[in-house]
C-alpha cells in the first residue's frame, strides 16, 4: 500500500514540478524581457489587415458526431484493457465474447460511415 | 523509529534526484532533435542549414534560439481570455513532463514503474489535449480557434488506434507494466516488432504522428494556412514552451514505442542494467528521425483524409489486430 502511495506521490510530484518549471522561466524571462504593449501589438493578428468581427466568431464544428462515436469506443476501450490482462486465464469463454462485443460496436461504426458522416459537403 | 525516517528521507531526496534527471534528460533529448530537425530538414532540401551559432556545424542553434525567445516581448491580446491563455502552457508542459515516469531507462532506472504503466501514459498524455483546445479558444483568434477544432478532431479520431494498437502489446505481455513489457520481450527473444505486432506498430507509429500534429498531420497548426493555428497568438517564452513541449513529446512517444515495440532497453548480448539507457536512446533516435524523414518528404493531409483514414482504415484494422493476437493468445 506504501509502495503504491509512493508511486503516485511520484506522479504528482513530476507534474507539479511540471507547472513550477514553466513558471519559473516565465518569471526568469520577465525580469529581463522588455513589456511596452501599445493597442497596435495587442490587437488580434489577421495577417497584417485589421480584424473583421470578433475572434470567437460561430464556427461549423465539423465531426461533432465522431466526437459521440469516440466516447463509445473510448468507454470500449477501457472494457478492452483488463480483458487484455486477464486473457489467458479467461480462455476461449472470453474471447467469443468480445467478439460478440466489438462487432456490435463495429457495426455503430460501419452505420456512422454509411450514413455519410465523413464526407465534408 | 530512525531507519524508518531515514527511508523517508531518501524517498523525498531520491524523488529530487528523479525530477532533475528526468528534466534533464526531456531537455538533453529534446535540444538535439530540435537541431537533427533543423539540419536533416535543411540537408533533405539542399540547403546547408544552421552554420555560424557555437561554432563547428552551427550547433548552438537551438539554444540561441532559446534565448532569444527568452527576451521577447510577452503579449497577451486585448481579445484574449486572459486566465485560460495563460493557463494552456502550463497544462501540457504538466502532461509532457508525467508522461516521463513511466518511461523505463533499464530494469531499475525508472522514475516509478506503476501497475498502470501504459494505461497511465495514454491517459496523461491526453491532457495535452486540452491544453491546444484551451489555447485555440482562448485566443479570440480566427485561426487559433480553427486550429484548436481542428486539433481536437484529430486527437479524438487518433486516440482510438493509438490506444488499440497499445491492446495487442498488452494481450502479448499480459502486463501494462512497462518494465514488465520489455522484460515479456526479453524472456521472447524478438521484440514485439518482429514477434506479432507489426501492424500494431505501423497503427502506433502513425497515430502518434498525427497525436504530436506532425506532418503529414500538421493540420492543426498548418504554418501555410492558419499561421500556426492554435500558437498564431502566442509570444516569448510561452510560446517556446509549446515548442519545447511537442518536441519533448516526440523524445516521449518514441520512448514510449521503442518501449512497446522494439524492446526498450533491451537488445541482444548487452547488459540492460549498464547499456539499457544507450539503447533506448538509440532507438528513440532512429524513431525521431524517421519522424523528421516523414515531415519533409510528405505533404500535408485534407481534414477530411485524415478522418477517412482514421475511422475507416485504422481502427478497424487495430480492432482485426487485437482479435487476431487474442486468438493467438488463447489457442496457441
Amino acid at each position: 500500500m506504501s509502495e503504491y502511495f509512493d508511486q503516485y506521490l511520484t506522479v504528482l510530484a513530476f507534474g507539479a514540478f511540471g507547472a513550477v518549471l514553466v513558471a519559473g522561466l516565465l518569471g526568469l524571462a520577465s525580469l529581463i524581457r522588455p513589456s511596452n504593449p501599445t493597442p497596435a501589438k495587442l490587437e488580434t493578428y489577421e495577417s497584417g489587415i485589421d480584424p473583421i468581427g470578433g475572434g470567437y466568431s460561430q464556427t461549423h464544428i465539423r465531426y461533432y458526431v465522431f466526437a459521440l462515436l469516440f466516447l463509445i469506443f473510448d468507454v470500449e476501450a477501457v472494457f478492452i484493457f483488463p480483458w487484455a490482462l486477464k486473457l489467458e486465464s479467461l480462455g476461449a469463454f472470453a474471447l467469443w465474447e468480445m467478439f460478440i462485443f466489438i462487432g456490435i460496436l463495429l457495426m455503430g461504426l460501419l452505420y456512422t460511415i454509411r450514413k455519410g458522416v465523413l464526407k465534408w459537403e | 523509529m530512525i531507519p524508518l525516517v531515514a527511508v523517508e528521507i531518501n524517498f523525498y531526496l531520491l524523488l529530487v534526484l528523479k525530477i532533475l534527471a528526468i528534466t534533464g534528460v526531456m531537455l538533453g533529448g529534446s535540444l538535439p532533435i530540435i537541431f537533427g530537425e533543423l539540419k536533416i530538414s535543411a540537408h533533405m532540401q539542399s540547403r546547408v542549414g544552421p552554420y555560424y551559432a557555437g561554432g563547428r556545424w552551427g550547433w548552438a542553434q537551438p539554444m540561441a534560439d532559446g534565448l532569444k525567445f527568452f527576451q521577447k516581448e510577452d503579449l497577451v491580446p486585448a481579445a484574449a481570455d486572459r486566465q485560460v491563455y495563460k493557463l494552456a502552457p502550463y497544462l501540457l508542459m504538466v502532461s509532457t513532463l508525467a508522461v516521463f515516469v513511466i518511461i523505463p531507462f533499464s530494469p531499475d532506472l525508472i522514475a516509478a514503474d506503476l501497475d498502470l504503466g501504459i494505461f497511465f501514459a495514454l491517459a496523461i498524455s491526453s491532457l495535452s489535449t486540452l491544453g491546444v483546445l484551451m489555447a485555440g479558444w482562448s485566443s479570440g483568434n480566427k485561426y487559433s480557434l480553427i486550429g484548436g477544432l481542428r486539433a481536437a478532431a484529430q486527437i479524438i479520431a487518433y486516440e482510438l488506434p493509438l490506444v488499440l494498437a497499445v491492446i495487442g502489446v498488452v494481450i502479448q505481455a499480459g502486463t501494462l507494466s512497462m518494465v514488465g513489457i520489455v522484460e515479456a520481450q526479453i524472456d521472447m527473444g524478438v521484440p514485439f516488432l518482429i514477434g506479432g505486432q507489426a501492424v500494431a506498430f505501423v497503427i502506433f507509429f502513425i497515430a502518434s504522428l498525427a497525436e504530436l500534429n506532425r506532418t503529414p498531420f500538421d493540420l492543426p497548426i498548418a504554418e501555410s494556412e492558419l499561421v500556426m493555428g492554435y500558437l498564431t497568438e502566442y509570444s516569448g517564452f510561452r510560446f517556446t514552451t509549446f515548442f519545447l513541449a511537442e518536441y519533448a513529446g516526440v523524445v516521449a512517444i518514441s520512448a514510449i514505442a521503442s518501449t512497446l515495440f522494439l524492446g526498450g532497453y533491451g537488445f541482444w548480448g548487452l547488459d540492460s542494467a549498464l547499456f539499457g539507457p544507450f539503447v533506448l536512446a538509440a532507438k528513440v533516435g532512429i524513431l525521431a528521425f524517421l519522424m523528421i524523414w516523414i515531415r519533409w518528404t510528405w505533404p500535408r493531409m485534407r481534414e477530411d483524409q485524415l478522418q477517412t483514414l482514421a475511422w475507416k482504415w485504422l481502427i478497424p484494422i487495430s480492432l482485426a489486430n487485437i482479435m487476431v493476437t487474442a486468438i493467438f493468445k488463447v489457442v496457441f
